[in-house]
Order: structure tokens, then sequence, then C-alpha cells
């Protein structure tokens, strides 16, 4: 019996062990990234690199909050995310309610075609996109941005919303049909409401994937007051490369926004994650 | 079926009408979809397959002449190319690898019964941290991180475990692996939580009798908990095998391609051809390879889920 224990302690000991340096392995670097922050950038590089010893200051986040160049990042930022994340959202859930209630000629195909689009390479696309955006005339606004991110965000809002919607019972909407409401109006009265959970996991999802995007925003927008943050990372880096706290600040600031919808949203980030490859 | 044709000519014809819309109706719901799938999906696809049977689209005034298979042809001899595929190959590789063991060994930890509910829950959140940040912050936080100066060489100097400072980022032989590892570390996440999920999904009454039969932990891990986990394994893996190849800005960020190439990947590769030197038709061409490669790969992956529907 006491043996026994003594094992189970140990195992205790070793799983926490583990525990521990995983948790090093996925936190310290950004726990390192948002002290590097509040360093002065001649203390960034110090050796041997200050742990606690340096003089903590909000210099870098001044710099970055008042600097009315950066702060354009973030709007166009949340502007397109959004704009995207309503789009999306709406879009799926009609696609949704359409393979979930609906059996019709195309639907395996066109439920494959919707399943294959998430493989077709970003960068395959790039070349035609930009000669279509340009013909358009929407080359460099926020139309070109919302446009192209929705190929990449449809896919997975639509295998979302028709698997919520599959979960949810036929009987449900049939008996609104008998008291004479159109199809539309089901949608609208009865699954919508009910589907609320689905429907955040969906916009979460979007917002987050729409917030992180590089390529599309990198080769179809030109002038700065178009950039989001992800770009103006970059451009940071490439204009003065030595200024190593603003870049992390404001790499810490644009990460805030999808971390606290995480944080809030824990359940439904993770049901976004698991839709793409795994159905329940 | 008959007796629907049957009804049909019996009933009047608003019958037949009201039958059309219904059967139109889906693809109302769908239009939207379909509209924007087929102008920012087929079409340009489409176009890029024509741009890479003509020499010189877009920049040159002359109309470009149809070439056949030879931009293919030069690109597949090109040795740059052929880089850049190795790189792919073994950036990608390494990457799933490495995502599913660490992946399944978090995620198994975190499974452990000898942890209480609020500990799991609070080292999940620290575990699945490195998914919340987007590549190019990402990229940031590496260079700082693996900067010949940085915090990293500092503790392998202190413990012994490297001769010098290490340039990872521009050393030509370790450029690869250190982004590689960087996409390991922020890619994995993705792998925990489909793992989790799937482990809760493995009733426990498997492994009960599995003890009652004598097996050990590491029996019913190889007997039970992989088997009961094969599904998830293996789309996520094919997924991510995609998706590693998508990565274009974790690499664009950290060393573009570089030091001499060491680093190129198909996707920056391809950036290059097209916004470097222009050369679209080329660019074109490398972009098929690329859609034929993750569609090749996307065929076993639609595949698995059609078993997994079933």
């Amino acid at each position: 019996m006491i043996g026994s224990r003594r094992q189970i302690l140990i195992r205790k000991i070793l799983v926490w062990i583990a525990l521990i340096l995983g948790a090093c392995f996925a936190g310290l670097p950004v726990l390192w990234m948002v002290s590097s922050s509040f360093k002065s950038n001649l203390e960034i590089f110090a050796y041997p690199p200050a742990l606690i010893d340096y003089s903590f200051s909000f210099e870098a986040y001044q710099a970055v909050l008042s600097d009315p160049g950066q702060l354009r990042f973030f709007f166009n930022s949340y502007l397109v995310a959004i704009l995207v994340t309503i789009c999306t959202v709406v879009t799926s859930i009609l696609a949704g309610y359409s393979f979930s209630r609906y059996d019709f000629r195309f639907k395996k195909v066109l439920n494959l075609i919707i399943i294959g689009v998430q493989s077709v390479p970003p960068i395959t696309l790039m070349i035609p996109y930009f000669g279509l955006i340009v013909w358009l005339g929407i080359y460099n606004s926020y139309a070109a941005l919302v446009l192209t991110y929705m190929v990449f965000t449809l896919s997975y809002a639509i295998i979302m919303m028709t698997g919520y919607f599959n979960t949810l019972p036929r009987d449900l909407d049939e008996a609104v049909m008998i008291d004479g409401g159109g199809s539309f109006v089901t949608l609208w009265r009865i699954l919508v409401p009910i589907s609320l959970p689905g429907i955040v996991a969906v916009g979460v999802y979007t917002f987050m994937l729409a917030w992180n995007e590089f390529l599309f925003a990198l080769t179809l927008t030109r002038t700065n007051d178009m950039r989001t943050v992800p770009i103006g990372i970059h451009l940071l880096m490439g204009q003065h490369s030595f200024e190593w706290n603003q870049m992390l600040a404001l790499s810490v600031l644009g990460s805030l926004p999808v971390l606290i919808l995480f944080l809030l949203f824990q359940r439904y980030f993770i049901a976004g994650m698991s839709a793409g490859s795994v159905k329940g | 079926m008959a007796t629907a044709t049957q009804r049909e000519i019996a009933e009047p014809a608003n019958i037949g009408w009201e039958q059309r819309k219904r059967k139109l109706l889906p693809y109302a719901y769908l239009s939207p979809t379909l509209l924007l799938l087929a102008a920012l999906t087929v079409v340009p696809i489409m176009t890029v397959f024509l741009y890479s049977l003509v020499d010189n689209v877009i920049v040159n005034p002359n109309p470009p002449n149809f070439v056949g298979l030879e931009n293919y042809e030069e690109v597949l001899t090109n040795r740059k190319f052929r880089g850049a595929l190795s790189n792919t190959m073994y950036f990608a590789i390494v990457s799933v690898v490495a995502h599913f063991i660490i992946g399944l060994s978090f995620a198994l930890l975190l499974n452990s019964r000898l942890l209480s509910a609020n500990v799991k829950a609070v080292f999940r959140v620290i575990y699945i941290l490195p998914w919340v940040f987007t590549a190019s912050i990402i990229a940031i936080l590496w260079r700082l991180l693996l900067n010949p100066h940085g915090v990293v060489n500092f503790v392998l100097l202190e413990l012994g475990l490297v001769p010098e400072l290490l340039e990872w980022l521009s050393d030509r032989k370790l450029a690869l692996n250190a982004v590689t590892f960087i996409n390991i570390w922020s890619g994995y996440p993705f792998y925990l939580v489909s793992f989790l999920a799937g482990l809760q999904g493995i009733p426990d009454d498997l492994y009960e009798s599995g003890r009652v039969d004598g097996g050990n932990a590491w029996q019913l891990f190889l007997h039970i908990t992989l088997p009961q986990l094969k599904p998830i394994i293996i789309s996520l893996a094919l997924l991510d095998f995609i998706w590693t190849i998508h990565q274009f800005t974790l690499i664009w960020m950290t060393t573009g391609g570089g030091p001499l190439r060491s680093t190129e990947v198909l996707s920056t590769y391809t950036y290059k051809a097209a916004f470097s030197s222009h050369e679209y038709s080329i660019a074109s061409t490398i972009a098929m390879v690329i859609l034929a490669i993750c569609t090749f790969v996307a065929i076993f992956y639609v595949r698995s889920q059609r078993m997994a529907d079933e």
C-alpha cells in the first residue's frame, strides 16, 4: 500500500516536471517578447540579458499609440476583420442552411468543392488576384481585402455552420413550415436564434483568420493608409530595424484582440480549430 | 418515381412552378457563396493555368505566345526550383512529424488523471498560447530570441551546449532548421486541441478491459489510444501538410528565403518570381505545381473525411 502511494507520488512529480517544461517551451518565448517590449532599445540585446533588472517603461507603447500612422494600421485591421466577419457569417448561414436542410442534385460536388478550397494555396491565387483586383478597380481598397479574405474564411465557416445546423432536429423547422412560414422565415426566426453558439464560433474564428492575414494584404494594398497590423509590423522591420522595442510593442498590441477573444471564447475557438479537420 | 410523375401531370401548372421553386431554393441560398468562389477561385485558377502555358504575360507589350508545357519543362529542370521543392518538403515533413509528437504528448499530459481540473485549465491556455499569435508576430518574436546576441544563444552558451554565438537565421547550415523549429513551435497547438477532444471521446471501459487483460500503460497507449485517434491523426497530418506548404509569412519575415536560398520554399520562390523578377509565366507555373501537390494531398484528406462520416 505504501509502495503504491509512493509510486503515485513519484508519478505525480514526473507529470509536474513534464508539465512545467512544456509550459516553458510554450510560454517563455511569449513572456520574453512582452517583457522586452517594456525595455529601452539598448537593453533588449544587453549581454547578459536583462531578466528583471531593466528600466521598466511604457516608452515604446507611447511611441506606437501616439503615431497616427500606426494607429491607422489598427483601424484598418479592425475594420477589415469586422467586415469580413459579418459577410462571412451571413453567407455561411445561408450556405449551411442549404447544405443541412435540402437535398439537391449537385450537393455532393459543391460540398466537395468547398472542402477542397481549403487546400488551394494562397500564393497560387495571388498572381491572378493582382490583375483581377486592378481590373475591378478596387486595388488598394478595403473591398479588395474583404473579398479575397472571404475566399479562405468562407470554406471553414460553411463547414462549421453546416455541422452546427446538422445537430439541430429537423422537426423544429418543419413545424414552422407547416404553420405557413417560408423557408427563409424558418431560418431567420427559428434556426438562427438557437444557433447562436455556432454563429459565435464561426464569427470568432473568422475574425482571427482575417486579423492575421498577411499575403493578400501585402500584395493588394500599396499605400500606408491601407495597410493592416501584420503589414505594419513588416514595414517597421524594414524601415527602422533598430526600433526593436517599438516593433515588440506593436506586436503585443496587435496580439491583444485575438488573445482577448481567445480567453473569452476559448470553447468556440477550439470548436473552430477542430471543425476544419475533424468532424464531431 | 412513377407516382411522382403521374401526380405532376395530374396537378395544375402552378404546383409545377412551386416544385421548381423548391428545387431552385437550395441554389438560391448558396448563390452568394457560389458567386464568390467562381469569381475568386475557379476563374483565377484557370487564369494561372493559362499564364503557365504562355510566355511573358502582363509585363510584355507584345501579345503572349502559346508555348505549351515549355514553362513546366523549364521550371522542373531548374536547380533553384528543385532546391525550393526539397526545402519545402523538409520543412513540411519535419513540421508535421514534430507537431504530431508534441501535440500528442501535451494532450496526454493534460489528460492525466493525476492533475486537477483547474491545473489542466491553466496549462491548457499556456500550451495553446503560441497559436494565438499571427505569423508576422511569431517571426518578430523568434528573430528577437534567435538574434546572435539574443537570449537563446546566451542560455545555450552558459550551459555549454554551443561553443560560440550562433547566427541561427543567417547561417546557411542552420537557417532551414531554425525556421522549421519556429514553425513547429507555432503549429502544434492545433494538434493538441484536436487530440484533447479525441482523447475525451475514447470510452473508459476500453482501457479497463485492457487493464484486466494485463496491459501496461505503454501497451494501452499502443493498442487503444493510437488506434482510436487514427482518423484524427490522418486528417490532421494531411491538412497540416497542406497548410505548411502554404506557409509564406513566417519564412518571408524571418529569412526571406535566404541566406543563399537555404530556406527558399516554393511559396517564397513564387512570390519572388512574380514580384521581384516579374516573370509571371514562370511564377504561374510554379504556382500550378504547388496547387498540384496540395490537390494531390487534398484528395487523401477528402477521402479520410468521407470515411470519418460513414
